[in-house]
C-alpha cells in the first residue's frame, strides 16, 4: 500500500489539537502517532501532551563538546608551550596551568555552543528540504496538521478534519 | 463585597490588569507580520539620512586610516608613553557596547521576562556589529597592519607560538569566541522569522532567505529542538558575557602600571560595559521606533523598564567606581595614589570630572517618570551617558600612561591629532552602517516572539480571570490560588 500526505488548516490551537486528540482516539488501522506533524507559528509545548514527546538530541551534543573541546583547548596551548622548552622561562614552570585555565574555560564555551549549534542542525534535520504540502499561512496565524498515511484510510481523515471546520484541506489524494 | 457576576468580572478586571501592558494584546497576528515585513521595505525617509550621513563617516575614518597606513603612527600623534591613546580606549569602549545585548537577551531569556521579545533582536545585531567595530581598532593601533597575522595562533616554520599567559591573548580568544558565539545565537534565534520572509519575499531576497532559513516549517519536532537548543546557548553566552570583559580588564589589571593594578577591575569593566551598552539600546530603540515605524511593538512600557535597568546598572557602575578611589586613597600604594590624584587636578580633569557627572550624577535624572517617558530626553540622556562611559574608557587609558611609576617617562602634551578623532568617527559610521543595513535586510523586531508574548499573555489573563473569578465564588478555592487576600 502506497502513503500519501495531506494537510489541514485550522485558524486556531484549539481547532487543531481538538482534530488531533479526535484522531489518536480513532484507531485507524496502520495509523501511528508520529505521522502526525504540527506546524504552527509559534512553539506549542503542549502538544506533547497528545502526540507525545519529541526527540531532542541537542543535549548530547553540548555535553561532548563542553567536555572534550575544553581538553583537546587544553592540550592545544600546552603543547605549543611544550615546544618552546629550550627557551628560558625564567623559573616559571612551561606549562603554567592558571592562564592555561582561562583559555580553557574560553574552549568550554566554544565547544559547548558549537556543538549545540551542530546538535540542533542534525536533531532538528536542518537544511531540510519544504513539504509540497507547506502553506505559508503556518507561519502567520494558522495551524497545520500534516498527515502521512495510507491511501485507504485518506478518506477517513478527511472526513474526521472536516467535522473540526479547518480552513483549508490540502493532498491526501496521492 | 461583590455580588453579581458582571460586577465579579469588572473587579477582576481592575485587579489583574492594574498597570499597562507591554504590548497590546489585541494586534492581530498577521498584523505583526505585515508590520515587520514592512520595515524591510519601505522605512521612513530619515533611515537614508542616518545611513548616507554613516557612510561619510566612514569615509572619513577610511581616509584617516590611509594616511596614518602610509605616513606612520607619528601623524596620529602616539607615541610614549601614550602608546594606545583613543584607539584602544575605543576599542574597550565598542566591546563593552556589545555585552549588554546579548546579556540583555540571554539573562532576560532564562528568566522569562518576556517584555525582551520585541527588542531582543536588535540588541544581538548591535553586539554583532560592535564587536566586528572592536575588532578593526586592535588592526588600527598596530600600526603595521599587515602584521596583524602575528597573534593568531598557526604553526609557521620558526615555530613561534603567541604567549599564552599574555592576557592579550585570553582577550583574542575570548572576544573570538564572543563574537562567533553571538553570531550563532543571532542566526539560531532569527531562523523562524526568515522562514517567514521567505515566505514572502520575491526575487534575489527569497532566494536569500531561503538559503538562510534552512527549510524551516515550524514543524513541532522543529520547535522542540529549537527551545532547547535557544535556553542552552543562553546559559552559555551568560557567563561567556562576563568572562570576557573580565578577560578585557586584565589587560590592565594583571600589569604593574599604577592605575591599571586594581583588583576591582573586573567587575568594573563588566558594569561598565552593561551600563553603556544598555544606553545604546536606548538609543536605537528610539532610533528604531520612528524609522522603522515600530510604534506599536516598542512601546513606552518596555522603554520604561530599559530605563529604570539603565539606572540599576547605573548604580553598580558608581558604586565600583568609588569603591576604585576609596581602596586606592586609603591603600599603601603612592604611586597608584599619585595617579588617581593626577587624574582629577591634572591636565585630564576636565574630562574626568565630566566623566563622573555623567555617568554616576546624571542617571538620577531617570528616576523621575517624566523623564523616562520623554523620548527625546531619553535620547538626550543615553547619548550623554554612553559619552559619559566613553570618557571612562579613555580616563582608564591616557591619564594612566602618561603618569607611570618613573618621572623620566611622564608626559601629557599627547593631545589625539584629528588622525585619531577622524577613525573614532569612522567607527561610528562603520557600526552605523552595518546595523542599518541590518535592519533593512532582517527583521530587527522578533516576529514569532511577539506573537508568543502576545499568546502566553492572552492565556493568561484569560486562566487568572477565571482563577480569580473562580475564587471570588468559592473562597475556599481562593486560600489554595492564593488569592484570599
Amino acid at each position: 500500500m502506497s502513503k500519501s500526505h495531506m494537510l489541514a488548516l485550522f485558524s486556531d490551537f484549539d481547532q487543531a489539537s481538538e482534530a488531533i486528540r479526535d484522531l489518536k482516539s480513532s484507531n485507524f488501522e496502520g495509523f501511528k502517532l508520529d505521522d502526525v506533524t504540527l506546524k504552527s507559528p509559534i512553539e506549542h509545548p503542549e502538544i506533547e501532551e497528545l502526540l507525545g514527546k519529541r526527540p531532542v538530541y541537542v543535549r548530547i551534543f553540548t555535553f561532548f563538546g563542553a567536555l572534550f573541546v575544553p581538553l583537546l583547548g587544553f592540550l592545544f596551548v600546552a603543547s605549543s608551550q611544550a615546544t618552546f622548552l629550550l627557551q628560558p622561562k625564567g623559573g616559571k614552570p612551561v606549562i603554567p596551568l592558571p592562564p592555561n585555565f582561562v583559555l580553557t574555560y574560553e574552549f568550554f564555551i566554544l565547544g559547548g555552543v558549537y556543538m549545540t549549534v551542530l546538535g540542533f542542525f542534525i536533531s532538528a534535520k536542518l537544511p531540510m528540504k519544504r513539504n509540497k504540502l507547506y502553506n505559508a499561512r503556518v507561519s502567520e496565524d494558522q495551524i497545520g496538521i500534516l498527515i502521512k498515511a495510507e491511501d485507504s484510510i485518506m478518506p477517513a481523515i478527511k472526513d474526521l478534519f472536516t467535522r473540526h471546520n479547518p480552513l483549508e484541506i490540502m493532498g491526501g489524494d496521492n | 463585597m461583590v455580588n453579581t457576576y458582571e460586577e465579579t468580572e469588572v473587579a477582576v478586571e481592575k485587579r489583574f490588569v492594574p498597570k499597562p501592558l507591554d504590548i497590546n494584546a489585541d494586534i492581530a497576528w498577521a498584523k505583526i507580520n505585515k508590520d515587520i515585513l514592512r520595515s524591510l521595505e519601505r522605512p521612513r525617509p530619515i533611515f537614508w539620512v542616518i545611513f548616507i550621513a554613516s557612510f561619510a563617516l566612514f569615509l572619513v575614518g577610511v581616509s584617516c586610516e590611509v594616511y596614518q597606513y602610509q605616513t606612520g603612527m607619528g601623524v596620529a600623534n602616539l607615541n610614549n608613553p601614550q602608546v594606545w591613546g583613543l584607539y584602544i580606549a575605543t576599542f574597550i569602549w565598542w566591546i563593552g557596547m556589545g555585552h549588554s545585548g546579548t546579556l540583555l537577551s540571554a539573562l532576560l531569556h532564562i528568566m522569562h521576562a518576556d517584555w525582551r521579545k520585541p527588542i531582543y533582536r536588535y540588541s544581538e545585531a548591535m553586539t554583532t556589529f560592535t564587536l566586528l567595530t572592536a575588532a578593526l581598532f586592535v588592526m588600527v593601533h598596530l600600526g603595521r597592519i599587515w602584521q596583524f597575522y602575528y597573534v593568531v595562533a598557526y604553526p609557521n616554520e620558526r615555530w613561534t607560538w603567541p604567549n599564552f599567559q599574555s592576557p592579550l591573548v585570553w582577550d583574542a580568544t575570548a572576544i573570538g569566541t564572543y563574537l562567533t558565539s553571538s553570531l550563532l545565537f543571532l542566526y539560531i534565534g532569527m531562523i523562524p522569522d526568515l522562514a517567514i520572509c521567505r515566505d514572502n519575499a520575491i526575487g534575489i531576497r527569497k532566494k536569500l532567505y531561503t538559503f538562510m532559513s534552512l527549510g524551516w516549517m515550524g514543524t513541532d519536532r522543529q520547535w522542540a529542538n529549537f527551545r532547547v537548543t535557544y535556553l542552552t546557548l543562553a546559559c552559555f553566552l551568560m557567563p561567556l558575557a562576563v568572562s570576557v570583559h573580565s578577560i578585557v580588564s586584565t589587560d590592565f589589571a594583571a600589569s604593574q602600571q599604577p592605575g591599571y593594578h586594581i583588583t576591582s577591575f573586573p567587575p568594573y569593566f563588566v558594569a561598565g560595559a552593561i551600563y553603556s551598552g544598555l544606553a545604546v539600546i536606548i538609543t536605537l530603540f528610539i532610533v528604531l521606533r520612528y524609522t522603522f515605524r515600530f510604534e506599536e511593538y516598542m512601546t513606552m512600557p518596555i522603554l520604561e523598564k530599559l530605563a529604570k535597568l539603565t539606572f540599576a546598572a547605573g548604580m553598580v557602575w558608581t558604586y565600583l567606581n568609588l569603591i576604585e578611589y576609596a581602596t586606592t586613597w586609603y591603600g599603601n600604594d603612592m604611586y597608584a595614589k599619585q595617579a588617581l590624584i593626577y587624574r582629577a587636578t591634572g591636565p585630564f580633569a576636565p574630562e574626568w570630572w565630566m566623566m563622573n557627572f555623567l555617568g554616576s550624577v546624571l542617571p538620577f535624572a531617570l528616576t523621575f517618570k517624566r523623564v523616562r517617558a520623554s523620548i527625546p530626553v531619553m535620547l538626550f540622556m543615553s547619548i550623554f551617558i554612553n559619552f559619559g562611559m566613553w570618557l571612562e574608557r579613555w580616563m582608564i587609558i591616557s591619564p594612566t600612561l602618561a603618569h607611570g611609576i618613573y618621572p623620566w617617562t611622564w608626559d601629557d602634551d599627547q593631545w589625539p591629532s584629528f588622525v585619531q578623532w577622524g577613525i573614532v568617527a569612522g567607527s561610528f559610521g562603520w557600526f552605523n552602517m552595518l546595523f542599518m543595513l541590518y535592519c533593512k535586510i532582517f527583521p530587527s523586531v522578533s516576529m514569532y516572539e511577539v506573537k508568543e508574548m502576545l499568546h502566553e499573555r492572552r492565556f493568561f489573563k484569560s486562566t487568572n480571570v477565571a482563577t480569580a473569578r473562580d475564587s471570588a465564588i468559592n473562597p475556599d478555592l481562593a486560600v489554595e490560588g492564593g488569592l484570599a487576600s
